[in-house]
């Protein structure tokens, strides 16, 4: 009765915690200027059912893809069980589902049994990958301690949640052979049966070992939720809603700004009457609610995996520029702009910029519009969308391009081309040999 | 030796449209192909193919302009959108329907953010055309200098491949000839650029360990090719000084496809 109470209010708090931060993401997210993608919802369900369900994009790598994949179904399959654990929680049952499923709940269990240690070979694996065989994609100077940290701790969470599954299935075994109170027959445990002569053959020592797992195991995931919204992790949610709302037109189409076509039509034609269209915003952006909600959500959905750097044709002849930071960058300085807000209220300035403060002139110059780290991302981001933005806001609100850009732009103002020739010899080419 | 059917003369939209002509294709040169020296020679030979295939085609000569897309990439969003304007209202007044273009990122920007201002065309790029060209049966490829059997690998112009996706077209042209094609290890999708793209053309590059067109280059020379087929003029540029840089220009050259096809017919 007691435990049952502890779990319903541990279960509650929990939830709400969670569902509080989630809140607030939403909120930070809002921030962002509107931006409509909501066009073609059949072809953005599928491009999420293909993209962030069929994970397709990760087959590029087929090592990460093959151990993401263990992780990834283990995790939503193990769930499942997770529900089991919550009713009995609350119900003060013991594998409510045993009953009813019959044969089949032998099945499952079993199939869930295979499905951890998979997550655990993963895990170590994906482990070693990070701290021992150091692999180059998990460096960079945006991987400083705390993201190098982050994944660690998501890895062996998961490393011990596992584990804790799989002994308290051990246990419950052992004290279903004993034939103990009410754990009767019930699963059946092609792993955890092997870890059975390990554990004592005390049955009230068992009752201890499963409990505490028991206990460990659903209390671990609470904790583990309320991680999410403060890690990378928090990817397995956002990776949905963010393909769903992926940029459908071709990789090469950048948006065409309505305000300037605007101001230009007026000047291309003194009698256009521009359509009123409220607040005048900032050209591009200097900070991060100058971007669009979209590209707030993508900053929360970055794994920060490091195959769009990987591939950055400026980041790999070793220019200061690495996609994956500007996304990193971003996440800070929004989840930094939504604490100003909630300590000091609404209209507060810090005086800090995403321009300048996170992201540096050098790192935007540096790109060269390539699509390599869009293409790249297993779940549709698109940093080279928040580079324009920068620049656009260096250009036309600061005039502070590189100067042979300046001179570029001049050259197509006066003789129509990113060149100093004259128009007039622009048709040479048709007499040469 | 001079080749006789290379004088050929070049059509423009203002002498159709004073005989009251209008073809049925706009060739759209870009700044490149009429300044750049390298290019200007792709250009011709653009125009050999069109002129050989006969199809009624026409330039802008004088009359064209930047599309605007180095300054849209570098930022600058009005300088962008007065060129497209007034880019718009040229193709309108002529009348203009299907346009070919000689570079990816004309064509990206033609294709993709002219609409949007208001200007809508078909729009294919110079590796396009050769394909349907080929398929139609109205571009062989005889008469000329043979390619079978040739090491030939093909750099993706990020504005063609994963820009628009058109990955198979110049393939196509070069398979057509038994060439042997060779990919590097990053290509396709995976292609790497070559450093000049998103206005990196027009300035210096940031410091670093080396030049983008250097790792890329390597990959060519990773793939032991004789020619590295090129579709874009800056990856032109980029490539060529890059295979000079490395001091293989004997053993290795950089052609445009439209280049290949002419040189395959004999043009
Ligand atoms: S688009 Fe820019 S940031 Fe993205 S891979 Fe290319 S050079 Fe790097
Ligand atoms: S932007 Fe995409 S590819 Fe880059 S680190 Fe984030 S999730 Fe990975």
């Amino acid at each position: 009765m007691i435990a049952q109470f502890i779990f319903i209010i541990v279960l509650a708090a929990a939830v709400y915690l969670f569902s509080k931060n989630v809140a607030k993401i939403r909120r930070n997210i809002l921030l962002g200027r509107d931006v409509n993608r909501s066009d073609q919802p059949a072809l953005r369900w599928k491009v999420m059912a293909k993209v962030a369900l069929g994970q397709t994009k990760m087959t590029k790598r087929p090592v990460a893809a093959v151990m993401h994949f263990f992780i990834y179904v283990g995790f939503i399959i193990i769930n499942l069980e997770v529900l089991e654990i919550m009713i009995d929680g609350i119900f003060g049952s013991h594998r409510i589902f045993s009953n009813p499923l019959g044969g089949l709940y032998g099945f499952l269990i079993g199939a869930f049994e295979v499905l951890a240690v998979l997550v655990l070979v993963a895990c170590v694996v994906f482990l070693c990958r990070r701290n021992l065989i150091r692999l180059k994609r998990f460096s960079g100077t945006e991987m400083t301690q705390w993201p190098k940290s982050d994944a660690n701790y998501i890895l062996i969470t998961e490393v011990l949640l596992m584990t804790a599954f799989l002994t308290m299935n051990a246990a419950d075994y052992k004290l279903q052979l004993l034939h103990f109170e009410h754990y009767v027959k019930a699963g059946s445990f092609p792993v955890s049966s092997l870890l059975a002569p390990v554990l004592p053959n005390n049955a009230s020592a068992l009752v201890i070992v499963e409990r505490v797992c028991w206990w460990f195991h659903i209390i671990g995931i609470l904790c583990f939720l309320n991680y999410l919204p403060y890690s990378k992790h928090f990817h397995i949610l956002l990776a949905f809603p963010n393909t769903y709302y992926s940029n459908l037109n071709p990789k090469g189409k950048l948006t065409n700004m309505a305000s300037v076509t605007t101001e230009v039509k007026a000047m291309l034609d003194p009698s256009f009457v521009p359509e009123t269209t409220g607040e005048p915003g900032r050209f591009g952006a200097k900070d991060v609610t100058d971007l669009t909600w979209k590209n707030l959500m993508e900053a929360y959905t970055c794994t920060e995996c490091g195959r769009c750097t990987s591939v950055c044709p400026a980041n790999i002849t070793g220019k200061l520029l690495s996609p994956r930071k500007i996304m990193m960058d971003t996440r800070d300085r929004i989840t930094e702009v939504g604490n100003n807000i909630d300590k000091h209220g609404k209209d507060y300035h810090d005086g800090k910029a995403l321009l300048g403060d996170y992201i540096s002139r050098e790192e935007i110059w540096a790109c060269t519009t390539c699509n390599a780290c869009t293409e790249a991302c297993p779940v549709n981001i698109n940093p080279l969308e928040i580079i324009t933005e920068l620049r656009r806001y260096a250009v036309m609100e600061e005039s502070q391009a590189p100067a042979s850009l300046n001179n570029m732009f001049g050259n197509i103002e006066n003789n129509g081309a990113p060149w100093k020739y004259s128009q007039a010899d622009r048709f040479n080419w048709a007499s040469e040999q | 030796m001079e080749n006789p059917k290379s004088e050929i003369k070049i059509p423009t939209m203002a002498e159709m449209a004073a005989e009251g002509k209008e073809p049925e294709i706009l060739f759209w040169v870009g700044c490149a192909g009429s300044f750049d020296e390298r290019a200007r020679k792709i250009t011709r030979d653009i125009c050999k193919i069109l002129h050989h295939v006969g199809i009624s085609y026409a330039v802008l000569g004088t009359e064209e302009g930047c599309t605007g897309d180095p300054a849209k990439r570098a930022g600058n969003e009005f300088l962008f959108q007065m060129q497209a304007m007034m880019t718009i209202q040229l193709l309108d007044g002529y009348n203009i329907k299907k346009i070919v273009t000689g570079c990816p990122h004309c064509f990206n920007t033609i294709k993709n953010e002219y609409p949007g201002l208001g200007g809508n065309y078909e729009v294919i790029h110079h590796t396009q055309l050769i394909q349907q060209l080929i398929n139609d049966g109205k571009l062989k490829a005889e008469g000329g200098e043979s390619f079978k059997g040739k090491r030939i690998t093909y750099h993706d112009p990020c504005y063609l491949g994963r820009g628009n996706n058109v990955y198979e077209a110049p393939r196509a042209a070069l398979e057509f000839l038994d060439t042997e094609l060779i990919e590097m290890k990053r290509c396709k999708s995976n292609g790497l650029c070559c450093g000049a793209g998103g206005a990196q053309m027009f300035k210096e590059p940031e410091p670093g360990k080396k030049d983008i067109n250097m790792e890329r280059v390597a990959d060519v020379i990773e793939a032991k090719a004789q020619v590295v087929a090129a579709a874009c003029p800056f990856c032109m540029t980029m490539l060529t000084d890059g295979i000079k840089h490395q001091d293989k220009q004997q053993e290795i050259q950089v052609l445009d496809i439209a280049e290949i096809t002419v040189k395959a017919n004999g043009l």
